[in-house]
């Protein structure tokens, strides 16, 4: 670690002389040299946020009860863990101190939720782009579709909330439904801006080489509109993440929104602030795997376009 | 026969009778863009479309691709009648029009694939068309890591391995510096000399013109209408500093410099009213 941190400060033309630096440092010096002010400034600005807050407990301006600061609520992690108990205590017969530890337990609802958004983004993205092609595609199809699309975009996803419970009960099923419904209708609309901004010079050349209307959406609009797509979807991300707290909230069993929801019932400011450390972790893990499957898929752009720079 | 002129049987690569094209004819933004063009072009000829910008003579070249159509008259290339677009008749833009997410081949051979030609043969056209462009080396490149003068010789390589009859270019060079587009008229008629090609290039630039057209059609500020058709009968590559083209150049200047200033009147009042 030394040695590392002597080279990153020290002459650059010393550094990078043959034989001065083992091959097996070199990855990781390239790595901390291109990310580390990034790396830095992230968690500056955390521990500034973070520092105010336990600041203000300390100051005694901030109620211990109501905002216990950061080293409080993530300190007694084995007792918050213990809220997250994942085993059916509520049916008839079954030990309540049975089921997962509760690292597992925490584990589990961790993954829960997030396969929730996971299934409900998929599914989305899929028949939302399938949509907005065929909208596009057939004008008949169009109009008598896309005005209703229209309509039902702006209506907020908690007004679903009854319907994915009259449709889907309890359990996974309204929670992905809520998801779904939450991002298809923009994603759809989404679909349509975008391939109403493809530049029309790749139409035209498409179709003065010849191709056909479906192979001008296969081979020229999908493509074009890719990136923006992805862009989109890196935006209903966090969309996804806030509904499924919501939908999580009406008895799914368990998931971050349930625990949010136990934690408001019982007063328990702690498991509040804990639990939402762990969704915003999650959703920023979430959004730099968008970000590397973006530049995975996109390497014809440039840095910097279509949104791959940005956050 | 469009213009009046006589050929020698041969029907022409282009022929336009009494074309007219009315945007968004019967709205309140309708405007005319094109009138009563009447326009033949021979096979091999080399014309330049010269006139003011807005003057419609873009709009003629997308009318002849078979990209619109026009509100009246008719075009046919070759004896039959244009109803759409195709490969024979290839367009060529301002900007670049390269696919990002293809490369260099993939880029030349998109007509091809469209076609279902296997990918072997494909390669092989795309590397003989790189090869009369100059480009073999830029073979596996991106577009976006070619400089703006080779996307364009990228683009007239996509073209020509479509075997085009007509190669209709729209202001092609006008986003180049000034040496590179000198660069890029000889190794265009290069090009033209070997494909044997109509070209039909639409142009501002009176230089440009007169390098390198066997006639140029000069067009009138809005609704487009052709002036004057101005033959230039000389060897090429030209020397423009010679009288003879000075003095060409000092003719077409006074038959643009009305439809400048007209164009540029029109413009104002619009802005005023607009």
């Amino acid at each position: 670690m030394t040695a590392t941190s002597v080279k990153i400060g020290g002459d650059r033309k010393v550094a990078d002389a043959p034989g001065f630096t083992s091959s097996w440092l070199r990855p990781a010096i390239d790595f901390i040299r291109q990310h580390g002010p990034k790396l830095g400034w992230g968690l500056l600005s955390v521990g500034l946020f973070a520092g105010i807050w336990e600041l203000l407990w300390y100051l005694g301006i901030a109620d211990h009860r109501l905002l216990p600061p950061p080293h409080i609520f993530l300190g007694d992690f084995a007792g918050q863990a213990k809220n997250f108990n994942t085993a059916k205590r509520w049916e008839i017969g079954v030990d309540p101190n049975s089921g997962p530890t509760p690292l597992m337990a925490v584990i589990i609802t961790m993954a829960s939720s997030t396969m929730r958004v996971l299934a409900g983004l998929f599914i989305a993205a899929i028949t939302s782009l399938c949509m907005g092609v065929l909208i596009r595609y057939y004008g008949l199809f169009g109009k008598l579709v896309l005005p209703t699309v229209t309509l039902l975009a702006p209506v907020s996803p908690v007004a679903w909330l009854p319907v994915a419970i009259f449709l889907f009960g309890i359990g996974n099923g309204p929670a992905i439904f809520m998801v779904f419904i939450a991002l298809f209708f923009t994603m759809t609309l989404a679909t349509i801006t975008q391939i109403d901004s493809v530049n029309r010079n790749y139409i035209n050349v498409g179709r003065t080489m010849g191709a056909s209307k479906r192979q001008i959406y296969t081979r020229v609009i999908l493509p074009a509109i890719l990136p923006g797509l992805l862009v989109v979807l890196r935006l209903n991300l966090f969309g996804a993440w806030m509904v499924v707290l919501v939908a999580e909230a009406t008895g799914v069993g368990y998931g971050l929104g349930q625990i949010i929801s136990m934690a408001r019932n019982t007063f328990n400011p702690g498991l509040v602030y804990f639990t939402i450390v762990i969704i915003g972790l999650l959703g920023f893990t979430f959004d730099f795997g968008l970000r590397l499957l973006q530049r995975r898929v996109l390497f014809w752009l440039p840095k910097g376009e279509g949104g791959l720079s940005g956050g | 026969m469009g213009d009046g002129r006589q050929l020698n049987g041969a029907a022409p690569a282009v022929s336009c009778v009494g074309v007219g094209k009315i945007w968004n004819a019967g709205s309140p933004r309708e405007h005319e863009a094109l009138t009563d063009i009447a326009l033949d072009i021979d096979p091999g000829e080399f014309v330049v479309l010269l006139g003011p910008s807005g003057c419609g003579k873009s709009t003629l070249l997308y009318l002849i691709a078979g990209l619109e159509e026009p509100t009246s008259g008719t075009i046919s290339a070759h004896g039959e009648p244009v109803t759409g677009p195709a490969p024979e008749r290839s367009l060529i833009f301002q900007e670049t029009s390269l696919f990002p997410w293809l490369n260099v081949w993939q880029n030349v051979g998109f007509g091809l694939s469209v076609r279902g030609v296997p990918t072997e043969q494909r390669k092989e056209t795309a590397r003989q068309v790189l090869g009369r462009v100059g480009l073999s080396d830029a073979f596996e490149k991106r577009p976006d890591e070619l400089s703006g003068g080779m996307r364009q010789r990228v683009a007239v390589a996509r073209a020509l391995a479509m075997q085009p009859k007509v190669l209709l270019m729209d202001e092609p060079f006008a986003a180049l510096d000034v040496q590179t587009r000198v660069k890029m008229q000889g190794f265009l008629l290069d090009v033209w000399d070997v494909s044997k090609a109509s070209v039909l290039f639409v142009t501002h630039h009176i230089d440009e013109a007169i390098a390198l057209a066997d006639r140029v059609v000069v067009f009138t500020a809005r609704p487009g209408r052709i002036k004057a058709i101005v033959p230039i009968d000389l060897p090429r590559p030209r020397d423009l500093t010679s009288p003879a083209l000075l003095a060409l150049r000092v003719e077409l200047t006074a038959l643009l410099r009305d439809e400048v200033d007209r164009a540029f009147a029109e413009q104002e009042s619009m802005s005023v009213t607009g």
